[in-house]
């Protein structure tokens, strides 16, 4: 451990020192709430967050790698300072414990953990990772289905891990995967839904995550939601994950509608994704998005589509209502998403009426390399907002997903940023935001969208109605 | 069983998502996670796509089905491929003359003035030192030798059948405690000594073992011994009691002059680690049933020669894969430190190797004073063992853990992943030839040599 203090500033560097990026951005919030702290972070040393330290002013050893532990606090005086130490130190010294007995450490592996409780049939894998891929052999190696939200694993192993689930019988949701509901338990990033006859397969976690709290929206209810893992349709993977997933919920009692929710396919994947759902017996909706009219009249282009469809097959009605544009503030029109396929949903709809436009994922592998997700931590994508909407923007949309996982309360971050971008550019800035959650969700739906309204943004409850709305906005037709 | 059929998860990662799942009412198995050793992650991501669970599946397999039993005493020479005069089996991996510890040089030299290759301590040198000897490791050679191991053409040695793999091992007898060739003591009285072993003991053994209707069974010996407070690597107490129980009915019988079998009974009755060396070649036939299984991870071989410590995988042939041999944390000997001692020293980590020693140090709790630790440590470390083995032994068990099998199948890839290392229990060498054994205790063999293997099991 090196140190390098003055009067109101410490870097510490602990070498190979792991903790997940959720608690150490847990850790750095309960320094930043210490008196007389002005900034604090403790953080993996990826090249994003020693950018974001090096930005902050503070002087870095060369020899960093990710493995490292960086704790990074400015502060008033040096016994601010101290004080924010502990609060960092006191986060991060939990480790997970077995039992009381002091002679039985916690597993160090999934397959430990598998063979010490045999009732375990699910691996989690959160790993960063570049270290996921092991992982995910070493839980198939214990016989147990995976769901993998780490990204970074390359697609030659997702392929043959893939593979190898399939001939044991197993599933790997993921890598990648965001989300998933099975049999009434959320995985990941999840919303509070109903549940009901509407199984889906889902190859985009927010695309599963929009279609499921529409559906909820229309009074219509999920068996089960099974992520695959965003590459799961591309010509190396073909699909196997999603062919697997309609064939589970085909034998699933529960489960009478089909919905496959997938970004851009590959052609020929696409093809035997379409015969399988077509063989499962069950209705279905094809939200293969970009694949053209593939699936005839079971085929939609939105994941408001999809859900509308399904809806509709459930007996259901989704009515929502869309704000009207008043006044249109010309400009480029910027997307700042925490959710990738509902930035493309929305960039889809403006890119196609003309506008100029510029849509950013911060949930993308590069930008959350050592870093906890967006949708849990926005601090990204929220200074984003601050810096966009105090440039030549005219309208500036953004996503707040709501359920299970995400930010126990994205509206108070946002609020003050848009009252203040609206307060300074006046008239010729909108602020769009869609809201992805449910009525059952921790959150609560009413009371984000009220404080995100209040504040000045308009607030819609789909991507494809954010898309449209911005449209207006931007002044396109 | 279906996904669908609802969820009890394990999670390994971020500690949010577990905490999400228990307040929806999930049960949830926290991992202690933590990056691989570092240098390992190439090597881990290229495995994670080869088959090494169906390997490791094989592999352990042939060593739960292994059945150690005692084929008789037979002359080195007579057993061991190209063993002639001038050829020296030693511990562990390779090594030349140059690079022997001092323990190993010793035992050099005793056994070349045993089989009358030079005609003093220094002539037996120079002629080593000359090249004029040739040097392989008993590993090589399916056998094993505890401390420096060495093994020259014409002492005893046991022979141990595994009749289900079709093998069989090798290992000398135990000289006992003291100025040993085993720790490279080579005066008069060593040398005196193993000529007495090859003209007395041997004999009186093998008439002893004639008589007997059946071939002993060696893992039904170590079995009791385990559930009687031995490890079977640092404490033979109980295994050499069951074994001299079982002899002696056909001792009575043997036709030896009665002052020779009184010797050789007293010798053994005086030598709580007669049984070590038995232990050793059942270990050894053990391991070696599980040897060469393409793709394998399981460590079939940890041995040491005093300067670096070796390890072999079932899945990467007779490749050796190397690291600085460890001083030995423990407790010494009236009058010696750990300035006296050797590195770490000897093949009897084949013990461990097959989940005993260390591996089932929680049945032993006679010992864990010696090696400094409570009876809870003990348990403590032989819970740690199983994060890092692929199985559980069906035979050999352990009373403090309720009766859970030991620790079996080293994997070598977990090794490096949790950045376990298998635990070892040994005695330790004075540093110099000739004085002997001056303590006992733990050592952590070096992660380098798991590193290595891994790397080239995930390129092979």
């Amino acid at each position: 451990m090196s140190k390098r203090r003055d009067s109101s500033r410490r870097i510490v560097v602990e070498r190979g020192t792991y903790h997940d990026s959720v608690t150490l951005m847990l850790a750095s919030r309960d320094a930043e709430a210490t008196e007389g702290i002005v900034f604090a972070a403790a953080a993996a040393a990826t090249p994003v967050n020693l950018e974001l330290l090096e930005g902050r002013g503070f002087e870095l050893p060369l020899d960093l790698v990710p493995d490292d532990l960086l704790i990074a606090i400015e502060g008033t005086d040096e016994t601010a300072v101290e004080a924010a130490a502990a609060a960092i130190e006191a986060r991060l010294s939990a480790r997970p414990r077995a039992a009381e007995d002091s002679t039985v450490a916690a597993p160090r592996s999934l397959r430990s953990a598998a063979r010490r409780d045999p009732g375990i049939d699910l691996a989690f894998v959160s790993v960063p990772g570049r270290f996921a891929a092991y992982e995910v052999a070493n839980a198939l190696d214990a016989g147990l289905n995976v769901f993998c939200f780490s990204d970074g694993v390359s697609l030659e192993a997702e392929v043959a891990l893939k593979r190898r689930a399939v001939d044991a019988g197993l599933f790997v949701m993921g890598p990648d995967c965001g989300t998933a509901i099975v049999s009434g338990v959320a995985l990941g990033f999840a919303n509070v839904v109903r549940s009901g006859p509407v199984g889906i397969v889902g190859a985009s976690g927010t695309g599963t995550q929009e279609v499921c709290c529409l559906l909820d929206a229309a009074g219509v209810g999920v068996s089960h939601a099974i992520g695959v893992g965003g590459r799961d349709l591309s010509a190396p993977v073909g699909g196997l994950m999603t062919i697997a997933g309609i064939e589970l919920l085909a034998r699933d009692s529960e489960t009478e509608i089909i919905v496959v929710v997938s970004k851009p396919p590959d052609a020929a994947v696409a093809e035997r994704v379409l015969a399988a759902v077509q063989a499962a017996g069950k209705p279905f909706v094809l939200a293969l998005l970009g694949a053209g009219n593939l699936g005839g009249d079971d085929a939609v282009a939105t994941l408001e589509a999809a859900a509308l469809r399904a809806a509709e097959l459930a007996g259901g009605h989704l009515l929502l209502e869309e704000p009207v544009i008043e006044r249109a503030t010309p400009g480029e029109v910027v997307g700042l998403f925490t959710g990738g396929t509902l930035s493309e949903e929305a960039g889809a709809i403006v890119a196609a009426a003309g506008l100029e436009y510029r849509f950013i994922d911060f949930g993308d592998d590069e930008m959350t390399a050592g870093r906890a997700h967006p949708m849990i931590d926005p601090t990204l994508r929220n200074e984003a907002l601050t810096r966009e909407a105090a440039g030549s923007a005219g309208v500036v949309v953004i996503d707040v997903v709501l359920g299970h996982g995400a930010h126990p309360d994205p509206a108070a971050g946002l609020a003050p940023l848009i009252r203040s971008a609206l307060g300074i550019r006046g008239d010729n800035l909108t602020i769009i935001a869609t809201v992805c959650g449910t009525a059952g969700d921790p959150q609560g739906l009413g009371a984000q969208m009220g404080a995100l309204s209040e504040a000045g943004a308009i607030v819609t409850r789909s991507a494809a109605s954010a898309g449209r709305l911005a449209t207006a906005a931007g002044g396109g037709a | 069983m279906s996904l669908l059929d609802g969820v009890r998860v394990a999670n390994a990662g971020i500690e949010l998502f577990a905490t999400e799942l228990e307040a929806q009412g999930g049960s949830v198995t926290r991992v202690d996670w933590r990056p691989p050793v570092p240098g390992s992650e190439a090597a881990l991501a290229r495995l994670a796509t080869a088959s090494t669970a169906e390997a490791n599946e094989r592999a352990t397999a042939r060593m739960q089905a292994a059945h150690p039993r005692l084929g008789g005493i037979g002359i080195a020479r007579e057993l061991i491929e190209d063993l002639e005069p001038g050829t020296f089996l030693h511990a562990g991996p390779p090594i030349e003359w140059p690079d022997m510890a001092g323990p190993l040089r010793g035992a050099i030299i005793g056994a070349a003035l045993l089989e009358n290759l030079a005609d003093d301590p220094e002539d037996a040198a120079k002629k080593a030192a000359a090249g004029e000897f040739r040097f392989v490791p008993c590993h090589e050679r399916g056998a094993v030798g505890p401390m420096a191991g060495v093994v020259s053409p014409s002492m005893p040695v046991w022979i141990v059948d595994n009749e289900p793999g079709g093998n069989r091992a090798f290992c000398t007898l135990n000289e006992g405690l003291g100025k040993v060739l085993r720790y490279g003591a080579y005066d008069a009285g060593v040398i005196e000594r193993l000529r007495w072993m090859s003209a007395v003991l041997a004999p009186v053994l093998t008439s002893a073992l004639e008589i007997l209707a059946e071939p002993l069974d060696l893992r039904a010996m170590i079995a009791h011994a385990l559930q009687m407070g031995d490890e079977l690597h640092n404490r033979n107490r109980a295994a050499t009691s069951l074994l001299l129980r079982t002899l002696l009915p056909a001792l009575l019988q043997v036709d030896h002059p009665r002052s020779d079998v009184v010797d050789a009974t007293q010798f053994i009755s005086s030598n709580d680690h007669f049984f070590l060396n038995l232990a050793m070649a059942s270990a050894k036939a053990t391991a070696d049933a599980a040897a060469g299984t393409r793709g394998s991870s399981v460590v079939v071989c940890m041995a040491r020669n005093g300067t670096d410590f070796g390890l072999r995988l079932s899945g990467t042939g007779d490749r050796w894969f190397t690291g600085p041999a460890g001083i030995v944390d423990g407790l010494y000997l009236p009058g010696f430190g750990p300035e006296d001692a050797s590195p770490d020293i000897g093949d009897s980590t084949i013990t461990e190797t097959c989940g005993l020693g260390g591996m089932a140090m929680a049945a032993a709790p006679a010992i864990v004073r010696f090696v400094g630790g409570t009876p809870s440590d003990a348990i403590a470390t032989t819970n740690r063992m199983y994060e890092i083995t692929w199985d559980e032994s069906d035979h050999y068990q352990v009373p403090a853990l309720d009766l859970r099998g030991t620790p079996l199948g080293i994997d070598c890839r977990e090794v490096v992943h949790t950045g376990i290392l298998p635990a070892v229990n040994t005695g330790i060498a004075h540093k110099d030839p000739g004085v002997g054994q001056v303590g006992a205790g733990l050592v952590d063999p070096p992660m380098a040599a798991f590193l290595k293997a891994t790397e080239a099991l995930a390129t092979a």
